[in-house]
């Protein structure tokens, strides 16, 4: 089966300052369906940048990349916007829902930009639900994102980034604005979705989230560093399961102790 | 996107700050409601202008004696003694498509009748005269030619003129004594109202031209001949014809007379309202383009308050061309919102003017139809920048933006 992602000699340089910022240097990158990649490095590192180009937001200085076969070097800027609808699922740090609009709306937002505009409202609908429920928040698909948590809201981004049925789900820093309970949470419905065979890749700084991908890419001043497949896996439910144990044991300290 | 999906988007946008939608609309509210009303007052200052011209009556041409001159001294028009009553019997007889024709004498006399007296316009007419002004009889009939010839002393009488003399009576049968001869009322005109120079029509006696002229004022000469011509387009032809005639039994004296037809009065008169309506439609439409570059501003921040949102709808692969209809119809939306309540704006405030200060409004339907149109055009022009630059915007950036 041919890579989904297909990167070869990837720069990019930004020449807007003074002096021009080589932020990515030569990135060869194959990645096959199904994969599950967690992109780190420090702040620097190139890692947005690389991450702004294989979400189609950003062009490359040199270098090839094709995605699910399509050549992103020869498109205009219409086309990649309907690459990026169609082939490309994005969740962002900052969530990034449109305020007073409904989970269900917010989710239905890409099939509305959709060029293929047989589809009814009524399938639109059933299709934004359907996600709705795959991220476990189908009963509040009513709800504005300031009447949801930022777990739940980042669970609505991830059913918006899911409508168009994405060949890659792209995410950067999911977990970043989130407790380490709730990213266990969002974890989890990423590695539930990766089960199902979709793509994933996320940028990430931390290196307990990125345990629970299957690959691991560290990039350092713009180059790859180290390539290599996660070891141990952390599975998202039993993370939960300990959490909750442990959070039971407090809760038994806690009442055990005025009583003594 | 669909376009209904681009309308709900736009109005929930406007929803969102319903004040400072509110407060920008007022712009254009203000402006349409103030072009309605100054075009309706101008329409209406205009329609009362034609509907006192048209009371002179209909296909009007009047023709007055020329200036006087002696020894280099000229009188105005109508100073001179030479339109005679001939003059008016051969235009009768010898000009085609007159539909009525009526000599005029003018005067002001005291008059007497009741017990009562009262200073009024004496008037000696034809029998046609009633017919030429277009001006019916409310009671009684008026006299007839052979009245004119025998000189009788018959009178017909305006309503002021009867409500003045006779408070409680009929007037028709009665007798009412000028210059101390009797004349037999034989009936009552229905009420005129003011002219368009602004004298009182109904304050009026009409008598006999003949029988002012002899026992009366005892002049030669008559104040005027009022012709009515057969239809609209012969006035031109009737015009000339009487110019002709005139001209003619003058026998090569310079002429001493001037023939003029209603439509020169008319548009001298409406010509004035005309510019009235102009200058005030122009000075609201002012206010229609402060609207719009209210609309502008709003619609700048607005895209700037919504850099991230943009950002969103470009990533999840809007093309730009969704994000200018988001915006633009989002203008439009605002300045043709505004437009429809200006234009109900402006019509209550007409109809409150016209009914609380007793001025004549008429609100022009294809104004209302240009108003709304235009504050759909003044939303275009001035949500276009403001969208094109939201379309514009790079993703990456947008996203960024805090």
């Amino acid at each position: 089966m041919s890579p989904v992602v297909k990167i070869q000699d990837l720069h990019k340089i930004y020449e807007s300052g003074e002096v021009p910022v080589h932020a990515v240097r030569g990135v060869s990158l194959e990645i096959q369906r199904g994969e599950f990649i967690a992109l780190m490095g420090a702040s620097g590192s190139g890692k947005s940048t690389l991450m702004n180009m294989l979400g189609c937001l950003d062009r490359p200085t040199r270098g090839t990349y094709e995605l699910d076969g399509i050549n992103i070097d020869e498109l205009d800027r219409n086309e990649l916007a309907d690459l990026r609808n169609q082939k490309l699922g994005f969740v962002f740090q900052g969530f990034n829902l449109l305020a007073r609009t409904t989970a269900l709306e917010n989710v239905e937002l890409p099939m509305l930009y959709g060029r293929h505009r047989k589809v009814s409202m009524e399938k639109i609908r059933e299709r934004a639900m359907h996600c709705l429920e795959i991220v476990g928040l189908a009963n509040r698909f009513d709800h504005f994102p300031n009447q949801l948590s930022g777990g739940q809201q980042q669970r609505v981004a991830i059913a918006r980034g899911l409508v168009n049925e994405p060949q890659v789900l792209l995410a950067d820093e999911p977990t970043g604005n989130l407790d380490s309970k709730t990213s266990v949470e969002v974890m989890g419905v990423f590695q539930k979705l990766n089960d199902q065979g979709i793509t994933i890749v996320m940028v990430t700084h931390e290196l307990d989230i990125a345990k629970y991908c299957r690959r691991n890419l560290i990039l350092r001043d713009g180059v790859v560093v180290r390539d290599e497949l996660v070891a141990d896996r952390t599975i998202a439910e039993e993370e939960m399961q300990r959490i909750k144990a442990a959070e039971a044991a407090a809760k038994l300290t806690h009442q055990a102790k005025p009583g003594s | 996107m669909h376009f209904a999906n681009t309308l709900r988007v736009a109005l929930r946008a406007l929803r969102r700050n319903t004040l400072r939608s509110l407060l920008t609309a007022l712009g254009m509210i203000i402006g349409v409601a103030a072009v309605i009303t100054m075009v309706s007052i101008g329409s209406g200052a205009k329609a009362q202008v034609e509907a006192q011209v048209a009371s002179l009556g209909q296909n009007l041409i009047t023709v007055m004696p020329g200036s006087y001159s002696s020894g280099g001294m000229r009188g105005g028009f109508g100073s001179s003694v030479s339109l005679t009553p001939e003059d008016a019997d051969a235009i009768a007889a010898e000009v085609a498509n007159i539909d009525g024709l009526s000599a005029e004498v003018r005067d002001r006399n005291q008059v007497l009748a009741n017990g009562l007296n009262w200073n009024t316009n004496v008037n000696g007419v034809g029998p046609d005269y009633p017919y030429v002004r277009n001006w019916p009889m409310e009671a009684g009939a008026m006299f007839t030619e052979q009245d004119v010839k025998s000189l009788a002393k018959v009178c017909v009488i305006g309503k002021t003129v009867a409500d003045q003399m006779f408070p409680n009576e009929d007037p028709v049968g009665q007798t009412l004594r000028i210059r101390n001869l009797p004349f037999r009322i034989l009936g009552v005109l229905s009420p005129k109202g003011f002219s368009i120079f602004g004298s009182d029509e109904d304050d009026v006696v009409l008598i006999p031209y003949t029988s002012h002229m002899r026992r009366v004022s005892r002049r030669t000469s008559i104040s005027m001949i009022r012709i009515q011509a057969a239809d609209a387009d012969k006035v031109a032809q009737v015009k000339q014809s009487v110019e002709d005639l005139l001209t003619q039994r003058r026998r090569g004296r310079e002429p001493d007379f001037t023939v003029r037809t209603q439509e020169e009065l008319a548009s001298a008169a409406t010509a004035t309202a005309k510019t009235m309506t102009g200058l005030l439609a122009g000075i609201a439409g002012v206010s229609l383009i402060v609207g719009g570059i209210g609309i502008m501003n709003i619609m700048l921040v607005s895209v700037t308050e919504r850099t991230r949102e943009i950002g969103i709808r470009l990533a999840i692969g809007a093309h730009g061309k969704d994000v200018l209809t988001q915006f633009l119809i989002e203008a439009i939306l605002l300045s043709s919102l505004g437009g429809l309540v200006g234009v109900a704006v402006g019509v209550g405030g007409s109809q409150a003017l016209s009914s609380y200060n007793g001025w004549p409004v008429l609100v022009p339907t294809t104004w209302i139809f240009i108003s709304v149109a235009g504050s759909a055009l003044v939303g275009i022009i001035s949500g276009f920048y403001p969208a094109y630059k939201a379309a514009q915007l790079d993703p990456i950036d947008a996203l960024r933006y805090e």
